[in-house]
């Protein structure tokens, strides 16, 4: 195989753009893609103040190095999840990859700050374990985007994220969901800007940036992920994605494109009154918002080891 | 050659040469959630693998709460 641009032998063949690339024209094609994605859907301004949600993970090192790399200034912050020795490697290669480059990492614990982990908040709240830790991110994310005066969020929801919810939102016919699953999210109602710039980009296209670029980060996925319902959604779109190149990128662009528009009224919240939680002082439609009410439940729990959420553990309780 | 894959980790023996489109069809891999990679270094799907070689198929696939 050889490099659609220059000839040379290709590292990487990509079947959606009907295109092998070399390592150098690989890089660029994903440069563009997210230049792309920043532009068309007016995510970020050369002044911006950006935080971006950092795992460790390939996708959330893949774009604040992209970031980095097409001229931006970006802090990453890192919520530690207790997840067992999964959040302790995954913490590492996170403060690896900042310290090497000299950028900003902040960090917050959930065991030190809050007083429970995933685990725990999973076991004491007896919902799948994604629900608590989705829970958890989305408020922690949002706060410290506003608390340390950043101007835009950014996580690394890639095109394969984003067409797997959408694959779902849609067999349900979830028309809320479906109106704001937007790669931009303007601040709103105490809310700060949102965006994903990754969705150009498949996750296969964000890991061969990463090795190609050298940067090391946690390849295992997450022992409370394993058999969740998003996983089954991506291996369909997969299989699909296969025998049609180019599907998931049509299905979510197409999507953002042509659907999304005709569905603004159906918006979640658009028509809700939000006031500030009497506790965090974050948006919600209560007294009490529902990451407060996690960290009261999870809190007063006994610690509660991974091992006994996943696997055979998790069968015992 | 050795073949490392993970989730579970394990290590296989497989005669080569094989390509590396092959070697992800005998082991019911799917190309969209794999990358190939030889001595730190990523293959193309018609690569030839050498029986001496040391390959990695890094599985793709991330999914947790979003």
């Amino acid at each position: 195989m050889k490099c659609r641009v220059c000839r040379e032998p290709a590292i990487i063949d990509v079947p959606r753009h009907n295109a092998n690339f070399c390592a150098p024209h690989f890089l660029d094609m994903c440069r563009k893609q997210v230049r792309k994605a920043i532009d068309d859907f007016e995510m970020l301004q050369p002044d911006d103040r950006i935080l971006i949600a950092v795992s460790g993970g390939k996708d959330s090192l893949a774009i604040w190095d992209m970031l980095i790399d097409l001229g931006y200034q970006a802090d990453g912050l890192y919520i530690g999840l207790g997840i067992g020795e999964y959040s302790d490697v995954s913490g590492q290669y996170a403060r690896a990859f900042a310290t090497e480059r000299g950028l900003h990492l902040v960090e917050i614990s959930l065991r030190d700050d809050y007083g429970y982990d995933v685990p725990t908040a999973t076991r004491a709240t007896r919902r799948v374990p994604c629900s608590a830790c989705g829970m958890s991110k989305r408020h922690l994310f949002d706060k410290a985007a506003l608390d340390g005066g950043y101007t835009v969020l950014v996580t690394g929801h890639n095109l394969d994220d984003e067409a797997a919810v959408l694959y779902g939102n849609t067999l349900r016919w979830e028309l809320p969901y479906l109106a704001r699953q937007l790669p931009t999210l303007p601040a709103r109602n105490g809310f700060p800007k949102k965006v994903k710039p990754l969705v150009r980009l498949s996750e296969r296209e964000t890991a061969a940036w990463c090795i190609v670029r050298g940067i090391d980060y946690l390849v295992d996925e997450c022992p409370m992920a394993a058999g969740n319902r998003h996983l089954g959604f991506k291996d369909a779109l997969n299989t699909i994605e296969t025998q049609s190149p180019g599907t998931k990128t049509a299905f979510y662009l197409n999507f953002v494109e042509k659907v999304a528009p005709l569905l603004s009224a159906f918006a979640l919240g658009d028509d809700v009154v939000l006031a500030p939680c009497n506790r965090c002082g974050a948006p919600t439609t209560g007294d009490i918002c529902a990451f407060c009410h996690l960290v009261e439940t999870a809190s007063a729990h006994e610690p509660v080891p991974v091992e006994l959420v996943t696997g055979k553990g998790a069968r015992r309780r | 050659m050795k073949v490392l894959l993970r989730n579970p980790r394990r290590e296989l023996d497989i005669a080569g040469p094989r390509r590396v489109h092959a070697l992800l069809n005998d082991l019911q891999l799917n190309r969209e959630s794999h990358l190939v990679i030889r001595n730190g270094t990523l293959v193309a799907s018609d690569e030839e693998l050498g029986a001496d070689d040391i390959v990695e198929i890094r599985p793709v696939i991330s999914g947790g709460a979003l």
